[in-house]
């Protein structure tokens, strides 16, 4: 399977899926991540797994919670504002610490919004959208190539920890064919004594998010789901750097404005002006060290977004106040322009930074 | 060398095909290659258009807003693109069917009979294929004739292969008019 082929990202993304050895998906249609559920009807028969249109988002992601309960792996996909449908059922799962793969190709938003690509997403995805004190491990894929690889991934990742994990693409990701060399399976394999598989010859499993026995046994889950996510976030720090080593203007940026943020990186070397950009891949846990120690080498900092002010609170964050750090943001489907990020990062060289307060 | 097109017309007219067909072809040059539909409010009232770069660097976004070639093969299309594209840029255009000829001065605007082209080979479905004819004369260096030939039997679908001989006609008819049209 090493051939490159050329690729739309959501058709790469289900490949993958199968590659992983998903053979439940269950989702309602949305645009634009349409041809995820149009690849899986035709290829879930094919392979001998299940195809469920459901008849609305809650139900698909409830049948994602009983398919996960019962050991297999299960996933469901869908876009901005049907992922904000799907958040009880994502908090119900945390809560349960059954292992799934989700995927949001965002369109803009809020509300029904439009179905051009945008990022206003990052908050439901990385804070929670659900209820309760839970995670979800979120993964930030920049091209069709990552959207397979990082696919495959999650479903280990989700098994190993019996957590969600979250794809998230912005629709223009999602849309794009590329240039795509599918992954192969990792061939690794978890044991799942916790699965509900008929409790015949052992005592009984239960799932549920409901803990009310003893008196502090929901204290306790909590407790317990800290400790898991401490775990998760020693273990997954997962950036792309590019030109950072000496950047005295650092970009941040994830998805397809990172890309572009790495094309301006180029054109403003070119002219001289040592930029860098730092991708983080993965949004939770956020790489705030890694960030942290390359960004206090800049004398500022660049959050470009398809968002209003999203990824830049943690950025914000991970600097905790000791570098300048600025916003570009477009939305509602707009796209960050090469020629306003080369621009911004001129206007610091010109300003030289003695004016601009901490913001 | 990144090039910029956006290729657009009526949908059935091939466009999206049009432009997988390039990228395949350029892709198994080397090139770096990316595809993104339009949809959404752009696709209402009967156009259809897909953006595709073609680049010795790596893409950045796949979103288009000043084509450095644009292949329009209705009237719609010449309307709502020949404003976009870059000063000195491309357009090719279907005068078999356009009937308000583009004017601007600092394109290179080549007109062809595209859907002609496609008829004397007893389908009106060839248009793009004579366009890309066009095209690939007009930029030799954006992807060699063969390799184009042989990613049309990767990108059309099994079911529709069979009319890969007259695809490749088509596509030939194209390329040799449009050394005429220069030549003239």
């Amino acid at each position: 399977m090493s051939k490159t082929v050329l690729m739309k990202g959501n058709e790469a993304l289900a490949e993958a899926a199968i590659i992983a050895g998903c053979r439940q998906y269950f989702a309602y249609p949305i645009t634009p991540q349409n041809e995820i559920p149009a690849y899986m009807s035709r290829r879930m028969p094919e392979v001998g797994g299940t195809f469920l249109q459901a008849e609305s988002e809650l139900a698909a992601i409830s049948m994602v919670l009983g398919a996960a309960a019962g050991g297999v792996r299960a996933m469901t996909s869908s876009s901005s504002p049907g992922m904000a449908l799907k958040q009880e059922g994502i908090s119900y799962i945390a809560g349960s610490e059954l292992p799934c793969v989700l995927v949001n190709v965002m369109r803009g938003g809020p509300g029904l919004g439009a179905i051009a690509g945008a990022q206003g997403d990052y908050f439901q995805a990385t804070r929670g959208g659900g209820n309760g004190d839970y995670r979800t491990i979120v993964l930030a894929p920049g091209s069709a190539q990552e959207l397979a690889d990082f696919t495959v991934d999650a479903f280990d990742l989700a098994d190993q920890y019996r957590i969600p994990v979250l794809i998230l693409a912005d629709g223009y990701i999602g849309q794009m064919s590329e240039p795509v060399v599918l992954p192969e399976p990792t061939g690794k394999t978890f044991e799942k004594p916790w699965a509900l598989t008929g409790a015949k010859g052992r005592s009984k499993n239960i799932i549920a998010s409901l803990k009310l026995i003893p008196d502090n046994a929901l204290e306790e889950h909590n407790l317990h789901l800290q400790e898991k996510y401490d775990l998760i976030s020693e273990n997954i720090r997962r950036i792309d750097t590019y030109h950072t080593d000496n950047a005295e203007w650092l970009i941040v940026a994830y998805g397809t404005a990172a890309r572009i943020a790495r094309k301006a990186v180029d054109r403003l070397r070119d002219e001289g002006v040592k930029a860098g950009l730092f991708r983080p891949l993965s949004l939770w846990p956020f790489p705030d060290r890694e960030l942290h120690e390359i960004a206090r080498n800049a004398g500022k900092v660049l959050t470009v977004e398809m968002s209003m002010g999203q990824l830049v609170e943690d950025v914000k964050l991970s600097v905790n106040g000791e570098v300048e750090v600025d916003l570009y943001g477009r939305a509602g489907g707009a796209v960050p322009a090469l020629d306003d990020i080369i621009e911004r990062i001129n206007s610091y060289e010109r300003e030289n930074h003695t004016h601009v307060q901490a913001s | 060398m990144t090039e910029e097109l956006i290729i657009a017309g009526f949908g059935g007219q091939g466009v999206l095909l049009t432009g997988r067909l390039l990228c395949v072809a350029a892709m198994r040059q080397g090139k770096h290659v990316s595809h993104i539909p339009s949809y959404g409010a752009e696709m209402r009232g009967g156009t259809a258009n897909c953006s595709v770069v073609i680049s010795d660097e790596e893409i950045a976004s796949p979103v288009i807003e000043r084509p450095s070639i644009v292949i329009a093969l209705n009237g719609p299309s010449v309307a709502k693109f020949e404003s976009r594209i870059r000063p000195g840029g491309l357009l090719i255009w279907n005068s078999s069917l356009v009937k308000m000829a583009p004017t601007r001065s600092d394109l290179v605007l080549i007109p062809l009979d595209a859907t002609d082209l496609s008829l004397a080979e007893g389908t009106e479905r060839g248009a793009n294929m004579a366009a890309i004819g066009a095209l690939l004369k007009l930029k030799p260096d954006l992807v060699p004739m063969d390799a184009v030939e042989a990613a049309l039997d990767e990108v059309i679908s099994a079911r529709n292969r069979k009319h890969n001989p007259v695809n490749r006609r088509i596509l030939h008819a194209g390329y040799e008019i449009t050394e005429k049209i220069n030549a003239a």
